[in-house]
């Protein structure tokens, strides 16, 4: 469904060379599949999000959803920022922050977003905190209500910057099941960014490894391990360790050269 | 030791420097240390106050000047407001309007007033007009300059949600920039009334300006000081009440700007 062609982009810094951020990245995700994307720091992952989601106009290459290029952010799929506490409106409550993923939907109104928003909140474990502003959460607690104003909106396609890398380890193995309920019981197809291996390989059907910049694909890792995943058995599958033992090699390897 | 230290420290040590003030002038009109018909004895310029105000001699002329302010001021924010936002966002507008906005902004609003009642002749419609034109440029530029610091990924994360133009500006860039927005309506507010006085000077028969300018030529010195005092207290009171919806507006702002400090 989702179908990314030969991907290029380059940026022109206010001085200098042009960079290129992505030399030629091609990749597909099957509808219904959790892909994740590794790769070093400033290779390029977060363009390529910006890329797909259609906020950004790649140099070169194309990007295909349901077999139509996207030129604009397409409906039904959201971009979950990296930089997530600059993405949040600090004059909105937490709650009116959440309901903002709802209120641009026709037909819903407003009681039936604020419950919406509060179902949501509690699941990324905000509960009680609808009435605070942004500014005034934890790092962690932001990330969550970012999480939840996307999820609220249970998007077709969702893609993930780096969603929990500012959680403690405990919350972020809740979140991590809790997401992946969420995407079997929704339905969507995620895209998710990583710089944590295990993450990846726990979470995903398949794993896309990138080079240093310019962002190439060097390698494609299914991961074949049953669903539902159990933080402590799926961890230590033999299955999982290789998987993870392989993509560490990789980008030690790659680290090595940039 | 404390109780004396509170008093330094509390509003009530700059009301007592006021009340010192107010002594001494008294003192100096009284005794003559300055011309006692140039400079009244305070009580005589309070006591002037209170008769016109009693009266309802001034009231009438602060209402008109209010309602010409207030007009002139409003329509400088709708104008400079939605100007702001048009030119901070899209770089098009902006190039083709700086210009022609730079050139007028430099243009001091007084010298606008001899070309205004040409145009307008010299009743409400040229004073309006004025408080408009020399209202609109710190709130466009603080505007214009609020738009530009919007952080580009809250408006990313606005058009990944669907936004169109018109929810994305309203929804999202005029609440990031109000702060900004708020700045300049504050200048605006001092230059409205400046301006307000000085344009019924001009050519008036009512307002407080009027007021002002009337009492001097007919030489009722205590009453053009009275009407002084009404500016200082309007101004003062003005500033007061847009202080206070400036901490409940934007006390996000300010929540926010703790934070990060
Ligand atoms: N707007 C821009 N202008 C110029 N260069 C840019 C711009 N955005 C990104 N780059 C460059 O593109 C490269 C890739 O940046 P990107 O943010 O996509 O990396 P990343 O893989 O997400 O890194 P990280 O893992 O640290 O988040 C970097 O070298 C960066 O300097
Ligand atoms: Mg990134």
């Amino acid at each position: 469904m989702l179908d990314v062609g030969e991907l290029r982009k380059e940026f022109q810094p206010l001085s200098g060379q042009p960079v290129v951020a992505l030399g030629s990245v091609s990749f597909r995700v099957g509808s219904g599949q959790f892909v994740s994307i590794v790769g070093p720091s400033g290779c390029g992952k977060s363009t390529l999000l910006q890329c797909i989601a259609g906020l950004s106009r790649p140099s070169a290459g194309r990007v295909l959803l349901h077999g139509r290029e996207v030129t604009g952010p397409p409906e039904g799929l959201i971009l979950l920022f990296q930089e997530y506490n600059k993405s949040l409106m600090a004059w909105r409550s937490v709650l009116r922050n959440v309901r903002f993923g709802l209120e641009n939907r026709a037909g819903m109104s407003r009681v039936e977003m604020d419950a919406e928003a509060r179902r949501y909140l509690e699941l990324v474990g905000l509960t009680g905190f609808e009435a605070h502003y942004p500014w005034e959460l934890s790092g962690g607690m932001q990330q969550r209500v970012a999480i939840a104003r996307a999820l609220v909106r249970r998007p077709e396609v969702m893609l993930m910057d780096e969603p929990f890398g500012s959680l403690d380890a405990l919350t972020r193995i809740e979140l991590e099941d809790a997401l992946l309920r969420l995407w079997e019981s929704l339905r969507a197809t995620i895209l998710f960014v990583t710089h944590d291996i295990e993450e990846a390989v726990y979470l995903s059907d398949r794993v896309y490894v990138l080079s240093c910049r310019p962002a190439q694909v060097i390698e494609e890792i299914e991961v074949k391990l049953e669903r539902p995943r159990s933080q402590l058995a799926t961890r230590e599958d033999p299955r999982f360790i290789q998987a993870r033992h392989h993509i560490f090699e990789l980008i030690s390897k790659e680290m090595a050269k940039g | 030791m404390t109780g004396a230290m509170n008093w330094w420290g509390s509003r009530w040590s700059g009301f007592g420097f006021l009340l010192l003030l107010v002594l001494l002038w008294e003192a100096a009109g009284r005794y003559g240390w300055v011309h006692k018909l140039f400079f009244p004895p305070a009580t005589t310029i309070l006591a002037s106050f209170f008769q016109i105000v009693a009266s309802g001699e001034v009231l009438g002329h602060v209402g008109v000047s209010i309602w010409r302010a207030g007009l002139g001021y409003g329509l400088a924010a709708l104008v400079a407001i939605t100007l702001g936002v048009l030119m901070g966002y899209w770089r098009v507008v902006y190039e083709s309007l700086e210009i022609v906005v730079e050139l007028l902004r430099a243009i001091p609003p007084p010298a606008v007033i001899p070309v205004a009642i040409v145009f307008l002749g010299i009743g409400d419609q040229m004073k309006v007009f004025i408080i408009l034109f020399s209202c609109a440029f710190p709130i466009l530029v603080n505007t214009m300059d609020g738009v530009r610091s919007v952080d580009p990924v809250l408006v990313r994360t606005a058009r990944t949600f669907g936004l169109g133009q018109g929810a994305l500006l309203w929804k999202v860039v005029l609440p990031a920039a109000s702060p900004f927005i708020m700045t300049g309506l504050r200048i605006a507010l001092a230059i409205a009334l400046i301006l307000v006085v000085i344009s019924e000077m001009v050519g008036a028969t009512s307002g407080i300006g009027y007021f002002i300018l009337d009492a001097q030529r007919s030489f009722r010195i205590p009453q053009m000081y009275a009407g002084m005092l009404v500016l200082a207290l309007l101004g003062y009171a003005l500033n007061r009440c847009f202080l206070v919806a400036d901490a409940r507006l934007m006390a996000w702002h300010k929540g926010l700007t703790a934070r990060q400090r």
